[in-house]
C-alpha cells in the first residue's frame, strides 16, 4: 500500500478529552479506571468511563442521533482543531471525495436497554425511538459523515474489538482504488449494561481494575473510548513529525467465537503481514501497542506471538491499564496513543500491572519512559477470531 | 472499477439457491414466496449447528454455495459479511434479560450478539484464515459491501467473497426495524478474468439522489424494498437474464452504486486484467 498521513487526529477517553490531556496522563503514569459506577454489577469492577457525557445531548438537527455513542462520537469531533482540519480536506478535495470508515461494536444500543425497560404493557417501544440513528450499527457512521459535512462513501466496520483497526486498512483500500482522496477513520464504543454483563457473564470481567501481563491478572475493564483521525496521501501540509500508516495486517483464527488461538497464531500472522506491507523487518519496530486486555488466555496467546515474531528485545505493553478495554474503539484508541508516543518521543507504562508473568517472553515495559520511536506496531483481537495489526511511523 | 462475478449463492423467500433462483429471477419459473428451506449445513459440526443463529445459518448457506459454484477454498479466501444490523433475535433475547431483575445473560448469546458473528462461525467452519470482515451501511449495506470486497479483491490481487444477509427482527423490534424476509446473497469476486468468471461488473459511484432499478416483478420489488440484504435483486436479475445491463443499487441517501454488468463473451474476455 502507499504511505498515508495522519492529517489530524482526535481521541476522548477516561484519561481526558483530546491529545494534550491524553499525553499529560501517559507521562503521568495515570490511569483512569476507577470503580464502576455506570452499572451495579456483581463483583467489584473497575471501568473507564468518560466523564460529564450525560449533561452533553446531542440537540437542534442532531437530536435525533442523540445517545451516549453519538454523543463520545461529538465530543472527540471537536476536539484538537479536527472540525476545522476536516473543513479544509472538504475544501481541498471536496465533500463527496472523502470517505467515512468508522468501527463500533455495540453502537447506541444503550439507548435500546433504556427503551426496554420502558415498554409500555403491551410490550411495545416507547414513541420516539430512534433505532436507525442510534441503535444501528451504521447510526454512528450516517451521524459522523453528516456532522462533517461529508458526502463521500461510508460504512460501519463491526468485527467486535478490532473494528477500529480494520477502517486504517479500508480506507487505504479505498483511497488506493481511487474512490475518495481522503478518509476520516476511527469510531467509537461507549459504556452499555450489553457488554458490562456479557464479558462478566463469560468470566473475564477483573475484580478491581485490569493488569495487562501481570502474574495475578484476572480480566478486563471495560473503557469507552472514541478516536477520530483524518487520513490522506502525504504532502506539503505533512512535516517530519507527521505519523504516516505504513502497513495493516488482517487474519483470522478459525478457531473459538470468544477465546483466541492458544498459540497467538492468527495474532501472529496479522502482524507479519503488517510488517510485510511496510516493507519492514521485525527489528525495526521500537514499540508494540498490544491488545493486552489482561485476560488470562488473551494476554498468553498475545505473548506467544510477540515472542515468536519478535523474540523478546522489542518494547512492548498495552494501554488498557490507563484506559480499560474500549472495545471496538481500541485500534483507534490504541493507534492515537501509539502516534502521540512517536510524536512526543515518549513511551508509555502500564499502571496497575506490578509483577508480570513469568512464563511470558515479551519484552513489556512496566514504567514510562522517553525514547525515540520511528516505527509502532498497534494490535487488536476480537470475538469471532478476528485479528487486526497496524505499522505506523514517522514520516522523517 | 471493474470485477469478475465467479460464484453466485442466494437464499430468500421463494429461492432455493441460485441454481433455482436463477429461474425464478429470470421468469422461467414460478416465484412461491415462503421463508427460504436452508440445505443441512456441512459446513457446521453438530455442536455449532445447535449454538447458530438463523442468521449464521442463512449466511454460511449463500456463502458454501456460491464458493462451490467458483471452485475456490474459502479456506485461503478473504470475505466480506455485510448485514444491516446483525442477528435481532439474539439482541432481543439479550435486551430482555437486561431489562428483567436478574440480569444474567448467556454467554453463548452474547458472542453471538456481535454484527461479526457470521463471519467468525464461517472462519471456523472453513477454516478460513484469512481477513473476514463485517460491515454495516443501513440499507444499503448490500452495495456497501460490494465496494470493499471489490477494493480488497484489487488490492490483494486475489478472489474474495462478500456474503450479505439479515433476517427479520421479533417485536418489539420489528415496529421500528420492519425487515421482509430472512435473506442471505453471496458473491465470489476475482480482480482478474478466469475460467469460472461469468460476468463482468463495472462499479461507480453516483453522489446524489438516485431512484434505484427495481426488481423484476412486484413481489420480488417488495422484497428488494423491506430487506437491505435484498437490495441487490437488480444485479443478480440481470446475472440470471445473462445479458448486458446497468443498474443502480441503493447506497447511501445521497450517493448510489452504479454496476454495469456484462455477461463473458462467447471468445472469452479479451480485455487486460
Amino acid at each position: 500500500m502507499t504511505a498515508l498521513a495522519l492529517s489530524d487526529f482526535s481521541l476522548v477517553t477516561c484519561l481526558g478529552a483530546g491529545r494534550d490531556q491524553t499525553i499529560a496522563a501517559l507521562r503521568e503514569g495515570r490511569s483512569g479506571l476507577a470503580p464502576c459506577t455506570f452499572e451495579t454489577l456483581p463483583l467489584d469492577a473497575y471501568a473507564g468511563e468518560v466523564a460529564g457525557l450525560e449533561t452533553q445531548p446531542l440537540t437542534g438537527e442532531w437530536a435525533g442521533f442523540d445517545c451516549r455513542n453519538n454523543r463520545l462520537a461529538a465530543l472527540a469531533l471537536h476536539q484538537d482543531g479536527f472540525m476545522d482540519n476536516v473543513a479544509a480536506a472538504r475544501a481541498r478535495y471536496g465533500a463527496a471525495r472523502i470517505g467515512v470508515f468508522v468501527g463500533t461494536s455495540t453502537s447506541g444500543i444503550l439507548e435500546t436497554e433504556a427503551a426496554y425497560r420502558r415498554r409500555d404493557p403491551a410490550g411495545n417501544l416507547p414513541a420516539g425511538f430512534d433505532y436507525a440513528r442510534t441503535h444501528n450499527t451504521y447510526a454512528l457512521g450516517h451521524f459522523v459523515r453528516d456532522y462533517l459535512g461529508l458526502k463521500g462513501p461510508a460504512i460501519a466496520v463491526s468485527t467486535a474489538c478490532a473494528a477500529t483497526s480494520k477502517v486504517f486498512a479500508s480506507a487505504a483500500r479505498m483511497i488506493d482504488a481511487g474512490l475518495c482522496d481522503a478518509a476520516i477513520v476511527g469510531g467509537a464504543d461507549t459504556l452499555c449494561a450489553t457488554t458490562l454483563f456479557g464479558f462478566h457473564a463469560l468470566g473475564v470481567m477483573a475484580e478491581g481494575p485490569c493488569r495487562p501481563f501481570d502474574a495475578a491478572r484476572n480480566g478486563i475493564s471495560i473503557g469507552e473510548g472514541a478516536g477520530f483521525v483524518l487520513l490522506e496521501r502525504p504532502g506539503p501540509r505533512h512535516d517530519a513529525n507527521t505519523v504516516l500508516l505504513l502497513g495493516t495486517g488482517e487474519s483470522s483464527d478459525a478457531y473459538h467465537m470468544s477465546s483466541p488461538h492458544p498459540e497467538g497464531l492468527g495474532a501472529r500472522r496479522a502482524m507479519a503481514q503488517a510488517l510485510a506491507q511496510a516493507g519492514l523487518e521485525p527489528s525495526a519496530i521500537d514499540y508494540i501497542n498490544l491488545h493486552g486486555t489482561a485476560t488470562l488466555t488473551g494476554d498468553a496467546a498475545e505473548d506467544r506471538a510477540i515472542t515468536d515474531l519478535f523474540g523478546s528485545n522489542v518494547p512492548c505493553n498495552s494501554n488498557k491499564g490507563f484506559t480499560g478495554h474500549t472495545l471496538g474503539a481500541s485500534g483507534v484508541v490504541g493507534s492515537a496513543i501509539s502516534a502521540l508516543a512517536i510524536q512526543h518521543g515518549f513511551l508509555p507504562g502500564s499502571p496497575h500491572t506490578n509483577r508480570l508473568d513469568p512464563s511470558f517472553g515479551s519484552g513489556y515495559v512496566l514504567t514510562g519512559r522517553p525514547a525515540r520511536l520511528s516505527r509502532v506496531l498497534i494490535n487488536a483481537f476480537g470475538f469471532g477470531g478476528v485479528n487486526c495489526s497496524l505499522v505506523l511511523g514517522r514520516a522523517a | 472499477m471493474r470485477i469478475y462475478l465467479e460464484g453466485v449463492g442466494l437464499y430468500g423467500p421463494g429461492m432455493e439457491g441460485w441454481t433455482h433462483a436463477k429461474e425464478v429471477l429470470a421468469g422461467r419459473a414460478e416465484h412461491l414466496p415462503g421463508p427460504a428451506t436452508l440445505p443441512p449445513s456441512p459446513l457446521l459440526p453438530a455442536n455449532e449447528r445447535r449454538r447458530a443463529p438463523k442468521i449464521v445459518k442463512i449466511a454460511l448457506a449463500a456463502g458454501a454455495e456460491a464458493f462451490t459454484a467458483a471452485g475456490r477454498d474459502p479456506a485461503h479466501t478473504p470475505a466480506i459479511f455485510a448485514s444491516s444490523g446483525g442477528d435481532g433475535d439474539t439482541i432481543h433475547d439479550i435486551l430482555n434479560a437486561l431489562a428483567s431483575p436478574q440480569r444474567e445473560l448467556s454467554p453463548t448469546k452474547f458472542h453471538n450478539s456481535v454484527h461479526n458473528a457470521a463471519a467468525g462461525y464461517w472462519s471456523i467452519a472453513t477454516g478460513a484464515t484469512s481477513a473476514l470482515t463485517s460491515l454495516c451501511a443501513h440499507d444499503g449495506s448490500f452495495a456497501a459491501g460490494l465496494l470493499e470486497a471489490a477494493t480488497q479483491a484489487a488490492a490483494l490481487g486475489e478472489a474474495v467473497a462478500l456474503i450479505a444477509y439479515d433476517v427479520p427482527y421479533p417485536a418489539p423490534l420489528s415496529a421500528v426495524r420492519p425487515i421482509g424476509a430472512a435473506f442471505g446473497a453471496a458473491l465470489v469476486l476475482s480482480p482478474s478474468p478466469s475460467t469460472a468468471g461469468f460476468a463482468r461488473l463495472g462499479l461507480t459511484l453516483l453522489p446524489g439522489s438516485h431512484a434505484p432499478s427495481p426488481a423484476a416483478s412486484p413481489a420480488l420489488e417488495q422484497l428488494r424494498r423491506t430487506t437491505p440484504a435484498a437490495r441487490c435483486l437488480p444485479l443478480l436479475a440481470a446475472l440470471a437474464d445473462d445479458v448486458a445491463a446497468a443498474v443502480a443499487l441503493d447506497y447511501l441517501e445521497d450517493m448510489a452504486l452504479m454496476l454495469n454488468i456484462a455477461p463473458r463473451p462467447a471468445a472469452g474476455w479479451q480485455d487486460p486484467a
